[in-house]
Protein backbone atom coordinates (compact mmCIF):
# COMPACT_ATOMS: atom_id res chain seq x y z
CA UNK A 1 0.00 0.00 0.00
CA UNK A 2 3.46 2.43 -0.17
CA UNK A 3 2.40 4.99 -2.77
CA UNK A 4 2.97 8.57 -4.02
CA UNK A 5 1.35 10.88 -2.30
CA UNK A 6 0.37 14.67 -2.80
CA UNK A 7 -2.85 15.44 -1.99
CA UNK A 8 -2.67 14.85 1.86
CA UNK A 9 1.26 15.59 1.89
CA UNK A 10 1.50 19.19 3.98
CA UNK A 11 -1.30 17.94 6.39
CA UNK A 12 1.50 16.33 9.03
CA UNK A 13 2.22 19.78 10.13
CA UNK A 14 -0.05 21.25 12.40
CA UNK A 15 -0.60 25.07 11.24
CA UNK A 16 -0.91 24.12 7.87
CA UNK A 17 -4.10 26.16 7.42
CA UNK A 18 -2.48 29.23 8.30
CA UNK A 19 -0.03 31.27 5.53
CA UNK A 20 2.89 30.95 7.37
CA UNK A 21 2.38 27.25 7.57
CA UNK A 22 1.47 26.59 3.45
CA UNK A 23 4.38 28.67 2.23
CA UNK A 24 6.67 26.85 5.00
CA UNK A 25 5.38 23.73 2.93
CA UNK A 26 6.13 25.67 -0.61
CA UNK A 27 2.68 27.19 -0.99
CA UNK A 28 1.33 29.63 -3.67
CA UNK A 29 4.76 28.62 -5.44
CA UNK A 30 2.94 27.36 -8.11
CA UNK A 31 0.91 30.74 -9.03
CA UNK A 32 3.64 33.46 -8.21
CA UNK A 33 5.42 31.38 -10.95
CA UNK A 34 2.91 31.18 -13.61
CA UNK A 35 1.83 35.17 -12.79
CA UNK A 36 6.10 36.41 -12.90
CA UNK A 37 7.01 34.40 -15.82
CA UNK A 38 3.55 35.22 -17.52
CA UNK A 39 2.73 32.25 -18.48
CA UNK A 40 -0.26 32.53 -20.79
CA UNK A 41 -4.01 31.22 -19.67
CA UNK A 42 -3.65 29.32 -22.87
CA UNK A 43 -0.88 27.23 -21.50
CA UNK A 44 -1.82 27.09 -18.09
CA UNK A 45 -5.51 25.39 -19.42
CA UNK A 46 -3.26 23.38 -21.56
CA UNK A 47 -1.11 21.50 -18.92
CA UNK A 48 -4.45 20.88 -17.11
CA UNK A 49 -6.12 19.82 -19.89
CA UNK A 50 -2.96 17.56 -20.51
CA UNK A 51 -2.87 16.43 -17.07
CA UNK A 52 -6.32 14.25 -17.96
CA UNK A 53 -7.46 15.59 -14.45
CA UNK A 54 -10.81 14.23 -14.29
CA UNK A 55 -13.14 16.32 -11.81
CA UNK A 56 -13.70 15.04 -8.27
CA UNK A 57 -16.94 15.82 -7.72
CA UNK A 58 -19.50 12.87 -9.29
CA UNK A 59 -19.45 12.92 -12.79
CA UNK A 60 -15.81 12.77 -13.97
CA UNK A 61 -15.98 15.32 -16.70
CA UNK A 62 -12.16 16.72 -17.68
CA UNK A 63 -11.60 19.78 -15.83
CA UNK A 64 -8.95 21.51 -18.33
CA UNK A 65 -11.63 20.85 -21.20
CA UNK A 66 -14.23 22.60 -19.03
CA UNK A 67 -12.21 25.32 -18.76
CA UNK A 68 -11.75 25.62 -21.98
CA UNK A 69 -15.43 26.21 -22.66
CA UNK A 70 -15.32 29.48 -21.23
CA UNK A 71 -15.47 31.64 -23.89
CA UNK A 72 -12.27 33.40 -25.67
CA UNK A 73 -11.90 37.10 -23.95
CA UNK A 74 -10.76 38.35 -27.05
CA UNK A 75 -14.16 37.82 -28.08
CA UNK A 76 -16.69 38.01 -25.33
CA UNK A 77 -15.80 41.06 -22.99
CA UNK A 78 -18.72 39.91 -20.29
CA UNK A 79 -17.67 39.35 -16.88
CA UNK A 80 -16.74 35.93 -15.34
CA UNK A 81 -17.20 34.36 -12.39
CA UNK A 82 -15.98 30.12 -11.22
CA UNK A 83 -18.23 28.76 -8.58
CA UNK A 84 -16.69 26.14 -6.35
CA UNK A 85 -18.97 23.40 -5.71
CA UNK A 86 -18.28 23.20 -1.78
CA UNK A 87 -21.74 21.85 -1.03
CA UNK A 88 -20.64 18.42 -0.35
CA UNK A 89 -23.47 16.46 0.26
CA UNK A 90 -23.38 13.14 -1.59
CA UNK A 91 -24.19 10.40 1.32
CA UNK A 92 -20.97 8.42 2.09
CA UNK A 93 -18.77 11.71 0.71
CA UNK A 94 -16.49 13.72 3.27
CA UNK A 95 -13.71 13.90 1.61
CA UNK A 96 -13.81 17.75 0.67
CA UNK A 97 -14.42 18.81 3.92
CA UNK A 98 -10.98 17.71 5.50
CA UNK A 99 -9.38 19.82 2.58
CA UNK A 100 -11.15 22.75 3.34
CA UNK A 101 -10.34 22.54 7.20
CA UNK A 102 -6.86 21.23 7.34
CA UNK A 103 -4.96 22.94 3.91
CA UNK A 104 -7.39 25.94 2.83
CA UNK A 105 -4.45 27.53 1.21
CA UNK A 106 -4.35 24.86 -1.07
CA UNK A 107 -7.71 25.23 -2.36
CA UNK A 108 -7.06 29.03 -2.73
CA UNK A 109 -3.65 28.51 -5.18
CA UNK A 110 -6.00 26.38 -7.40
CA UNK A 111 -8.45 28.89 -7.66
CA UNK A 112 -5.84 31.70 -8.48
CA UNK A 113 -4.32 29.09 -11.13
CA UNK A 114 -7.97 28.67 -12.25
CA UNK A 115 -8.71 32.77 -12.04
CA UNK A 116 -5.87 33.81 -14.42
CA UNK A 117 -6.32 30.56 -16.60
CA UNK A 118 -9.94 31.52 -17.05
CA UNK A 119 -9.48 35.57 -16.74
CA UNK A 120 -11.96 34.99 -13.89
CA UNK A 121 -12.98 38.73 -12.17
CA UNK A 122 -14.84 36.77 -9.16
CA UNK A 123 -14.86 33.42 -7.50
CA UNK A 124 -17.25 32.23 -4.67
CA UNK A 125 -16.54 29.19 -2.56
CA UNK A 126 -19.99 27.76 -1.97
CA UNK A 127 -20.06 26.02 0.98
CA UNK A 128 -22.35 23.79 2.61
CA UNK A 129 -24.26 25.70 5.50
CA UNK A 130 -23.08 22.92 7.72
CA UNK A 131 -19.50 23.07 7.38
CA UNK A 132 -18.93 25.59 9.88
CA UNK A 133 -14.97 25.04 10.27
CA UNK A 134 -14.81 24.90 6.68
CA UNK A 135 -15.96 28.13 6.34
CA UNK A 136 -14.22 29.94 8.95
CA UNK A 137 -10.73 27.70 7.78
CA UNK A 138 -11.45 29.62 4.02
CA UNK A 139 -12.45 32.60 5.23
CA UNK A 140 -9.75 33.29 7.29
CA UNK A 141 -6.98 31.71 4.67
CA UNK A 142 -8.72 34.26 2.18
CA UNK A 143 -8.12 37.19 4.08
CA UNK A 144 -4.69 36.46 4.77
CA UNK A 145 -4.24 36.15 1.19
CA UNK A 146 -5.49 38.94 0.39
CA UNK A 147 -3.05 40.89 2.93
CA UNK A 148 -0.36 39.46 1.30
CA UNK A 149 -1.53 40.41 -1.85
CA UNK A 150 -2.20 36.93 -3.52
CA UNK A 151 -5.82 37.55 -3.86
CA UNK A 152 -7.93 41.10 -4.69
CA UNK A 153 -6.70 44.26 -6.71
CA UNK A 154 -3.32 44.18 -8.78
CA UNK A 155 -2.31 40.42 -7.31
CA UNK A 156 1.59 40.51 -6.47
CA UNK A 157 1.93 44.49 -8.10
CA UNK A 158 0.58 42.58 -11.47
CA UNK A 159 -2.13 44.28 -13.64
CA UNK A 160 -4.54 40.88 -12.70
CA UNK A 161 -7.17 41.17 -10.04
CA UNK A 162 -9.55 38.56 -9.42
CA UNK A 163 -11.40 38.66 -6.05
CA UNK A 164 -12.51 35.25 -3.53
CA UNK A 165 -15.70 35.38 -1.72
CA UNK A 166 -16.94 32.84 0.84
CA UNK A 167 -20.97 31.48 0.44
CA UNK A 168 -22.49 29.61 2.99
CA UNK A 169 -25.48 27.06 2.01
CA UNK A 170 -28.95 26.35 3.55
CA UNK A 171 -28.71 22.87 4.04
CA UNK A 172 -29.94 21.53 -0.10
CA UNK A 173 -28.15 17.84 -1.79
CA UNK A 174 -29.67 19.64 -4.83
CA UNK A 175 -27.58 23.07 -4.65
CA UNK A 176 -24.64 20.32 -5.63
CA UNK A 177 -26.16 20.01 -8.86
CA UNK A 178 -23.89 22.98 -10.46
CA UNK A 179 -27.03 24.93 -11.84
CA UNK A 180 -28.73 24.09 -8.99
CA UNK A 181 -25.66 25.54 -7.24
CA UNK A 182 -25.83 29.08 -9.43
CA UNK A 183 -29.36 29.28 -8.29
CA UNK A 184 -28.72 29.24 -4.45
CA UNK A 185 -25.92 31.61 -5.02
CA UNK A 186 -28.28 34.26 -6.57
CA UNK A 187 -30.52 33.48 -3.76
CA UNK A 188 -33.07 31.95 -4.94
CA UNK A 189 -34.67 28.39 -4.56
CA UNK A 190 -31.97 25.85 -5.75
CA UNK A 191 -33.67 25.08 -8.88
CA UNK A 192 -31.71 23.32 -11.46
CA UNK A 193 -31.80 25.53 -14.74
CA UNK A 194 -32.38 23.56 -18.18
CA UNK A 195 -29.02 22.97 -20.15
CA UNK A 196 -28.37 24.64 -22.55
CA UNK A 197 -27.39 26.95 -22.02
CA UNK A 198 -24.34 25.66 -20.24
CA UNK A 199 -22.81 27.50 -17.29
CA UNK A 200 -19.45 28.40 -19.27
CA UNK A 201 -22.21 30.66 -21.88
CA UNK A 202 -24.60 31.43 -19.50
CA UNK A 203 -24.18 31.24 -15.66
CA UNK A 204 -24.00 33.23 -12.53
CA UNK A 205 -25.81 36.49 -13.44
CA UNK A 206 -25.94 35.27 -17.03
CA UNK A 207 -22.04 35.80 -17.46
CA UNK A 208 -19.36 32.78 -18.22
CA UNK A 209 -19.17 30.84 -15.18
CA UNK A 210 -17.00 27.13 -14.38
CA UNK A 211 -18.12 25.02 -11.62
CA UNK A 212 -15.28 22.79 -10.30
CA UNK A 213 -15.32 20.50 -7.15
CA UNK A 214 -12.84 21.37 -4.47
CA UNK A 215 -10.85 18.67 -4.92
CA UNK A 216 -10.59 18.77 -8.32
CA UNK A 217 -9.17 22.54 -8.01
CA UNK A 218 -6.78 21.44 -4.81
CA UNK A 219 -5.39 18.73 -7.77
CA UNK A 220 -4.56 21.69 -9.69
CA UNK A 221 -1.50 23.71 -8.03
CA UNK A 222 0.17 19.98 -8.14
CA UNK A 223 -0.03 19.88 -12.12
CA UNK A 224 1.67 22.76 -12.52
CA UNK A 225 4.13 22.75 -10.42
CA UNK A 226 5.03 18.66 -10.90
CA UNK A 227 4.30 18.83 -14.84
CA UNK A 228 1.14 16.60 -16.44
CA UNK A 229 3.68 14.17 -17.23
CA UNK A 230 4.18 13.74 -13.37
CA UNK A 231 0.38 13.23 -12.79
CA UNK A 232 0.17 10.60 -15.82
CA UNK A 233 2.66 8.52 -13.45
CA UNK A 234 0.01 7.79 -10.73
CA UNK A 235 -3.85 5.84 -11.47
CA UNK A 236 -4.82 5.00 -15.17
CA UNK A 237 -4.12 5.98 -18.30
CA UNK A 238 -7.93 7.21 -18.78
CA UNK A 239 -8.14 8.55 -14.50
CA UNK A 240 -4.75 10.23 -13.65
CA UNK A 241 -4.16 10.69 -10.57
CA UNK A 242 -5.11 10.10 -6.76
CA UNK A 243 -8.18 10.50 -5.34
CA UNK A 244 -9.63 10.56 -1.89
CA UNK A 245 -11.59 7.85 -1.22
CA UNK A 246 -13.98 7.81 2.32
CA UNK A 247 -14.77 4.75 2.90
CA UNK A 248 -18.00 4.52 5.43
CA UNK A 249 -20.26 1.97 6.85
CA UNK A 250 -19.22 -1.59 8.62
CA UNK A 251 -15.47 -1.47 8.61
CA UNK A 252 -12.57 -1.66 10.96
CA UNK A 253 -12.00 1.78 10.27
CA UNK A 254 -13.46 4.08 8.76
CA UNK A 255 -11.62 6.94 7.02
CA UNK A 256 -10.65 8.91 4.35
CA UNK A 257 -7.73 7.80 2.42
CA UNK A 258 -5.43 9.17 -0.67
CA UNK A 259 -5.85 6.23 -2.95
CA UNK A 260 -4.02 6.10 -6.63
CA UNK A 261 -6.85 5.83 -8.67
CA UNK A 262 -7.39 2.52 -10.57
CA UNK A 263 -6.65 0.62 -7.22
CA UNK A 264 -9.09 -2.66 -6.41
CA UNK A 265 -11.74 -1.33 -4.28
CA UNK A 266 -10.78 -4.60 -2.40
CA UNK A 267 -7.36 -3.34 -1.73
CA UNK A 268 -8.53 -0.35 -0.37
CA UNK A 269 -11.43 -2.32 1.93
CA UNK A 270 -9.04 -4.85 3.36
CA UNK A 271 -5.69 -2.63 3.38
CA UNK A 272 -6.79 0.63 4.26
CA UNK A 273 -10.36 0.19 5.85
CA UNK A 274 -8.82 -2.44 7.90
CA UNK A 275 -11.60 -4.87 6.19
CA UNK A 276 -15.39 -5.88 6.85
CA UNK A 277 -15.69 -5.04 10.71
CA UNK A 278 -15.99 -7.90 13.21
CA UNK A 279 -14.52 -10.26 11.22
CA UNK A 280 -17.80 -10.67 8.87
CA UNK A 281 -18.35 -10.93 5.55
CA UNK A 282 -19.54 -8.75 2.82
CA UNK A 283 -23.27 -8.30 2.32
CA UNK A 284 -23.17 -5.47 -0.36
CA UNK A 285 -20.89 -1.91 -1.52
CA UNK A 286 -21.23 1.15 -3.18
CA UNK A 287 -18.56 2.30 -5.37
CA UNK A 288 -18.75 6.15 -5.04
CA UNK A 289 -21.72 7.97 -3.37
CA UNK A 290 -25.24 6.63 -2.74
CA UNK A 291 -26.35 7.82 -6.53
CA UNK A 292 -23.87 4.70 -7.66
CA UNK A 293 -26.31 1.53 -6.71
CA UNK A 294 -25.62 -1.35 -4.25
CA UNK A 295 -22.79 -4.09 -5.79
CA UNK A 296 -22.27 -6.98 -4.93
CA UNK A 297 -19.51 -8.98 -3.15
CA UNK A 298 -17.89 -10.43 -6.01
CA UNK A 299 -17.60 -7.06 -7.60
CA UNK A 300 -15.18 -5.67 -4.77
CA UNK A 301 -11.65 -6.78 -6.62
CA UNK A 302 -12.94 -3.79 -9.39
CA UNK A 303 -10.63 -0.96 -10.15
CA UNK A 304 -11.74 2.22 -8.45
CA UNK A 305 -11.43 4.10 -11.86
CA UNK A 306 -14.10 6.02 -14.04
CA UNK A 307 -13.82 2.89 -16.80
CA UNK A 308 -13.62 0.35 -14.12
CA UNK A 309 -16.94 0.56 -11.76
CA UNK A 310 -18.69 1.75 -15.43
CA UNK A 311 -17.66 -1.52 -16.84
CA UNK A 312 -19.41 -3.28 -13.64
CA UNK A 313 -22.92 -1.46 -14.35
CA UNK A 314 -22.50 1.27 -11.75
CA UNK A 315 -20.33 5.16 -11.51
CA UNK A 316 -16.88 5.90 -10.29
CA UNK A 317 -19.27 9.35 -8.56
CA UNK A 318 -17.56 10.59 -5.17
CA UNK A 319 -15.49 7.42 -4.86
CA UNK A 320 -17.22 7.39 -1.23
CA UNK A 321 -17.29 3.54 -1.00
CA UNK A 322 -19.95 2.28 1.82
CA UNK A 323 -19.85 -0.98 2.96
CA UNK A 324 -21.93 -3.29 3.98
CA UNK A 325 -21.88 -6.43 6.33
CA UNK A 326 -23.75 -9.49 5.86
CA UNK A 327 -25.79 -9.28 8.86
CA UNK A 328 -27.14 -5.52 6.43
CA UNK A 329 -30.07 -5.46 4.28
CA UNK A 330 -29.68 -3.77 0.75
CA UNK A 331 -33.58 -3.11 1.20
CA UNK A 332 -33.23 -1.06 4.21
CA UNK A 333 -30.44 1.05 2.78
CA UNK A 334 -32.31 1.78 -0.18
CA UNK A 335 -34.95 2.64 1.57
CA UNK A 336 -32.88 5.08 3.94
CA UNK A 337 -31.51 6.15 0.15
CA UNK A 338 -35.02 6.81 -1.49
CA UNK A 339 -36.71 8.78 1.83
CA UNK A 340 -33.72 11.48 0.88
CA UNK A 341 -33.89 10.95 -2.21
CA UNK A 342 -37.46 11.88 -1.71
CA UNK A 343 -36.89 14.60 0.78
CA UNK A 344 -34.42 16.39 -1.65
CA UNK A 345 -35.73 16.66 -4.74
CA UNK A 346 -37.12 20.16 -5.72
CA UNK A 347 -40.25 19.10 -7.45
CA UNK A 348 -39.98 20.84 -10.34
CA UNK A 349 -40.27 17.75 -12.68
CA UNK A 350 -43.37 15.77 -12.04
CA UNK A 351 -41.31 12.66 -13.21
CA UNK A 352 -38.69 13.25 -9.98
CA UNK A 353 -41.59 14.71 -7.45
CA UNK A 354 -43.62 11.66 -8.10
CA UNK A 355 -41.12 9.20 -9.02
CA UNK A 356 -38.70 9.71 -5.96
CA UNK A 357 -42.02 9.89 -3.89
CA UNK A 358 -43.52 6.35 -5.13
CA UNK A 359 -39.93 4.93 -5.38
CA UNK A 360 -40.16 5.50 -1.30
CA UNK A 361 -43.19 4.27 -0.75
CA UNK A 362 -43.06 1.09 -2.77
CA UNK A 363 -39.91 0.31 -0.86
CA UNK A 364 -41.54 0.89 2.49
CA UNK A 365 -44.39 -1.20 2.03
CA UNK A 366 -41.69 -3.99 0.64
CA UNK A 367 -40.26 -3.02 3.82
CA UNK A 368 -42.70 -3.21 6.03
CA UNK A 369 -43.64 -7.08 4.75
CA UNK A 370 -46.65 -5.36 2.75
CA UNK A 371 -44.72 -5.53 -0.52
CA UNK A 372 -46.18 -7.96 -3.81
CA UNK A 373 -43.85 -9.82 -6.31
CA UNK A 374 -45.34 -7.46 -8.86
CA UNK A 375 -43.60 -4.63 -6.43
CA UNK A 376 -40.72 -5.81 -7.86
CA UNK A 377 -41.06 -4.99 -11.75
CA UNK A 378 -43.19 -1.85 -10.62
CA UNK A 379 -40.12 -0.19 -8.82
CA UNK A 380 -38.53 -0.82 -12.46
CA UNK A 381 -41.34 0.73 -14.50
CA UNK A 382 -41.19 3.65 -11.88
CA UNK A 383 -37.20 4.24 -12.38
CA UNK A 384 -37.39 3.55 -16.24
CA UNK A 385 -39.96 6.32 -15.86
CA UNK A 386 -38.06 9.12 -14.14
CA UNK A 387 -34.43 8.41 -15.84
CA UNK A 388 -31.98 8.70 -18.31
CA UNK A 389 -32.55 12.40 -19.18
CA UNK A 390 -36.32 12.56 -18.30
CA UNK A 391 -35.35 15.96 -16.45
CA UNK A 392 -33.85 18.75 -15.91
CA UNK A 393 -30.76 17.50 -13.78
CA UNK A 394 -29.83 14.08 -12.39
CA UNK A 395 -31.52 13.73 -9.50
CA UNK A 396 -33.90 11.70 -10.49
CA UNK A 397 -31.18 9.37 -11.72
CA UNK A 398 -29.36 9.48 -8.33
CA UNK A 399 -32.61 7.59 -7.47
CA UNK A 400 -33.13 5.25 -10.28
CA UNK A 401 -29.56 3.86 -10.53
CA UNK A 402 -29.71 2.62 -6.70
CA UNK A 403 -33.12 1.03 -7.31
CA UNK A 404 -31.82 -0.56 -11.17
CA UNK A 405 -29.05 -1.66 -8.61
CA UNK A 406 -31.45 -3.22 -6.37
CA UNK A 407 -33.15 -5.40 -8.70
CA UNK A 408 -30.43 -6.57 -10.64
CA UNK A 409 -28.07 -7.35 -7.80
CA UNK A 410 -30.08 -8.24 -5.22
CA UNK A 411 -33.29 -9.39 -6.35
CA UNK A 412 -32.76 -12.41 -4.72
CA UNK A 413 -33.15 -10.17 -1.32
CA UNK A 414 -36.39 -8.32 -2.55
CA UNK A 415 -38.25 -12.08 -3.38
CA UNK A 416 -37.18 -13.03 -0.19
CA UNK A 417 -38.68 -9.95 2.21
CA UNK A 418 -41.90 -10.30 -0.33
CA UNK A 419 -42.20 -13.93 0.91
CA UNK A 420 -40.66 -13.87 4.68
CA UNK A 421 -43.19 -10.83 5.51
CA UNK A 422 -40.73 -8.05 5.90
CA UNK A 423 -37.50 -6.92 7.23
CA UNK A 424 -38.66 -7.95 11.18
CA UNK A 425 -38.54 -11.72 9.53
CA UNK A 426 -35.56 -11.33 7.54
CA UNK A 427 -33.58 -9.46 9.87
CA UNK A 428 -34.26 -12.37 13.02
CA UNK A 429 -33.16 -14.39 10.31
CA UNK A 430 -29.98 -12.94 9.14
CA UNK A 431 -28.90 -11.98 13.10
CA UNK A 432 -25.52 -13.50 14.37
CA UNK A 433 -25.49 -15.00 17.50
CA UNK A 434 -24.39 -12.56 20.07
CA UNK A 435 -20.86 -11.72 19.59
CA UNK A 436 -18.01 -13.12 22.49
CA UNK A 437 -16.41 -9.92 23.52
CA UNK B 1 -38.80 41.44 15.30
CA UNK B 2 -36.89 44.50 13.58
CA UNK B 3 -33.74 44.18 12.10
CA UNK B 4 -30.85 46.03 14.34
CA UNK B 5 -28.54 48.40 12.28
CA UNK B 6 -25.56 46.32 13.23
CA UNK B 7 -27.46 43.55 10.71
CA UNK B 8 -27.87 46.48 8.33
CA UNK B 9 -24.60 47.51 8.17
CA UNK B 10 -23.70 43.18 7.90
CA UNK B 11 -26.26 43.16 4.97
CA UNK B 12 -24.66 45.92 3.26
CA UNK B 13 -20.87 44.53 3.67
CA UNK B 14 -22.24 41.05 2.36
CA UNK B 15 -24.18 42.57 -0.83
CA UNK B 16 -20.84 44.66 -1.77
CA UNK B 17 -19.31 40.88 -2.27
CA UNK B 18 -22.25 40.22 -5.30
CA UNK B 19 -23.07 42.40 -8.72
CA UNK B 20 -26.69 41.85 -7.32
CA UNK B 21 -28.02 42.68 -4.30
CA UNK B 22 -30.77 39.17 -3.45
CA UNK B 23 -27.39 37.13 -3.82
CA UNK B 24 -26.41 38.05 -0.14
CA UNK B 25 -30.22 37.21 0.89
CA UNK B 26 -29.16 33.40 1.99
CA UNK B 27 -26.33 34.75 4.13
CA UNK B 28 -28.43 38.00 5.32
CA UNK B 29 -31.57 35.00 6.57
CA UNK B 30 -28.43 33.25 8.56
CA UNK B 31 -27.27 35.88 10.01
CA UNK B 32 -30.94 36.77 11.11
CA UNK B 33 -31.66 33.14 12.46
CA UNK B 34 -28.40 33.63 14.57
CA UNK B 35 -28.80 36.61 15.97
CA UNK B 36 -33.16 37.45 16.16
CA UNK B 37 -33.44 34.14 18.23
CA UNK B 38 -32.84 31.01 16.02
CA UNK B 39 -36.22 30.99 13.99
CA UNK B 40 -37.21 33.13 11.07
CA UNK B 41 -40.42 35.00 12.01
CA UNK B 42 -42.91 36.49 9.74
CA UNK B 43 -41.96 39.72 11.09
CA UNK B 44 -38.33 38.65 10.32
CA UNK B 45 -38.89 37.73 6.84
CA UNK B 46 -40.74 41.15 6.30
CA UNK B 47 -38.44 43.21 7.42
CA UNK B 48 -35.41 41.45 5.35
CA UNK B 49 -37.89 41.74 2.29
CA UNK B 50 -37.71 45.26 2.93
CA UNK B 51 -34.52 45.13 3.03
CA UNK B 52 -33.82 43.33 0.03
CA UNK B 53 -36.62 45.57 -1.81
CA UNK B 54 -38.17 41.99 -2.42
CA UNK B 55 -41.61 40.84 -1.94
CA UNK B 56 -41.89 39.17 1.50
CA UNK B 57 -43.47 35.85 -0.32
CA UNK B 58 -40.27 35.60 -2.03
CA UNK B 59 -38.19 35.46 1.10
CA UNK B 60 -40.40 33.45 2.43
CA UNK B 61 -40.69 30.97 -0.72
CA UNK B 62 -36.47 31.34 -1.07
CA UNK B 63 -36.33 30.75 2.89
CA UNK B 64 -38.73 27.43 3.03
CA UNK B 65 -36.42 25.69 0.38
CA UNK B 66 -33.99 25.36 2.96
CA UNK B 67 -33.58 22.64 5.60
CA UNK B 68 -31.17 24.66 7.65
CA UNK B 69 -34.02 27.47 7.88
CA UNK B 70 -36.70 27.33 10.69
CA UNK B 71 -40.00 28.79 10.50
CA UNK B 72 -41.33 28.14 13.57
CA UNK B 73 -39.52 28.52 17.10
CA UNK B 74 -37.29 25.94 18.13
CA UNK B 75 -35.89 25.16 21.70
CA UNK B 76 -32.91 26.59 22.98
CA UNK B 77 -30.50 23.70 21.47
CA UNK B 78 -30.66 22.40 18.08
CA UNK B 79 -29.47 18.43 18.03
CA UNK B 80 -29.53 17.28 14.81
CA UNK B 81 -28.80 13.46 13.94
CA UNK B 82 -28.06 12.08 10.38
CA UNK B 83 -30.22 9.29 9.24
CA UNK B 84 -28.64 9.03 6.29
CA UNK B 85 -26.94 5.53 5.19
CA UNK B 86 -23.34 5.51 6.89
CA UNK B 87 -24.72 6.77 10.03
CA UNK B 88 -27.36 4.24 9.75
CA UNK B 89 -25.78 1.27 9.45
CA UNK B 90 -23.71 2.42 12.51
CA UNK B 91 -26.37 2.79 14.62
CA UNK B 92 -27.94 6.75 13.73
CA UNK B 93 -31.75 4.89 15.04
CA UNK B 94 -30.50 4.04 18.46
CA UNK B 95 -28.78 6.96 18.83
CA UNK B 96 -31.47 8.96 17.67
CA UNK B 97 -33.91 6.81 20.37
CA UNK B 98 -31.75 7.80 22.85
CA UNK B 99 -31.26 11.82 22.18
CA UNK B 100 -35.22 11.68 22.21
CA UNK B 101 -35.60 10.32 25.36
CA UNK B 102 -32.82 12.27 27.45
CA UNK B 103 -34.18 15.52 26.01
CA UNK B 104 -37.78 14.50 25.96
CA UNK B 105 -38.37 16.11 22.65
CA UNK B 106 -39.71 13.82 19.55
CA UNK B 107 -38.64 14.36 16.09
CA UNK B 108 -38.72 17.86 14.49
CA UNK B 109 -40.11 18.80 17.57
CA UNK B 110 -39.38 20.69 21.01
CA UNK B 111 -39.32 19.73 24.13
CA UNK B 112 -41.75 20.59 26.54
CA UNK B 113 -39.55 22.57 28.68
CA UNK B 114 -38.41 24.61 25.69
CA UNK B 115 -34.75 23.62 26.01
CA UNK B 116 -34.54 20.95 22.98
CA UNK B 117 -35.59 20.85 19.42
CA UNK B 118 -34.70 17.97 17.91
CA UNK B 119 -34.32 16.56 14.29
CA UNK B 120 -33.36 13.71 11.96
CA UNK B 121 -31.60 15.38 9.21
CA UNK B 122 -29.78 14.19 5.56
CA UNK B 123 -26.03 13.34 5.37
CA UNK B 124 -24.15 16.17 7.10
CA UNK B 125 -20.59 15.14 5.82
CA UNK B 126 -19.87 13.08 8.99
CA UNK B 127 -19.46 9.62 6.99
CA UNK B 128 -16.88 8.53 7.83
CA UNK B 129 -16.95 8.87 11.93
CA UNK B 130 -20.33 7.67 12.01
CA UNK B 131 -22.78 7.87 14.19
CA UNK B 132 -22.80 11.43 14.53
CA UNK B 133 -25.46 14.76 15.31
CA UNK B 134 -24.97 18.28 15.25
CA UNK B 135 -25.61 20.03 18.65
CA UNK B 136 -26.04 23.92 18.28
CA UNK B 137 -23.95 23.92 15.17
CA UNK B 138 -21.04 21.68 16.16
CA UNK B 139 -20.36 18.57 15.18
CA UNK B 140 -20.34 15.44 17.30
CA UNK B 141 -18.95 12.40 15.68
CA UNK B 142 -18.27 8.43 16.52
CA UNK B 143 -20.74 8.50 19.03
CA UNK B 144 -22.62 6.14 20.68
CA UNK B 145 -25.92 6.76 22.42
CA UNK B 146 -23.75 6.67 26.28
CA UNK B 147 -21.66 9.35 24.62
CA UNK B 148 -24.69 11.79 23.01
CA UNK B 149 -26.28 10.98 26.29
CA UNK B 150 -23.11 12.19 28.60
CA UNK B 151 -22.64 15.28 25.87
CA UNK B 152 -26.87 16.22 26.01
CA UNK B 153 -26.50 15.66 29.92
CA UNK B 154 -24.58 18.71 30.45
CA UNK B 155 -26.70 20.81 28.76
CA UNK B 156 -29.62 20.20 31.11
CA UNK B 157 -30.25 22.22 34.14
Amino acid sequence: MSHETYLFSRMAREDVHTLKGYEAQGGYQAFKKILSEGTSPTDVTGIVKDSGLRGRGGAGFPTGLKWSFMPDPAKDSRTRYMAVNADESEPGTCKDRILMERDPHGLLEGCMIAAWAMGLAGIYIYVRGEYRLSYARLDEAIQEARAAGLIGENIMGSDFSCEVQMHKGAGAYICGEETGLMESLEGKRGHPRPKPPFPAGFGLWGQPTTVNNVESIFNVPFILERGSDWFKTMGTEKSPGNFLCGVSGHVEKPGVYEIALGTPASTILNEYAGGVWRGRELRAWIPGGSSTGFLRPEMIDTPMDHDSVKAVGSMFGTGAMIILDQTASVVHSALVLMNFYEHESCGQCSQCREGTEWLAQVFQRIHDGQGRMEDIDLLTDIANGMAPGKTICALADAAAIPTHSVIRNFRDELVEYVQEGGHAAVSKKRSLPLEVV
Amino acid sequence: MALTDALKEEFTELASHYPKRQAALIPALHRCQEDLGGWLSPEIIESVAEWFEMEPVEVFSVASFYPMFFLKPVGKHIVSVCRNISCDLRGSEELFERVCQVTGAKAGANSTDGDFYVEQVECQGGCANAPMMVLDGIYHEDLTPDKAEAILGSLKR
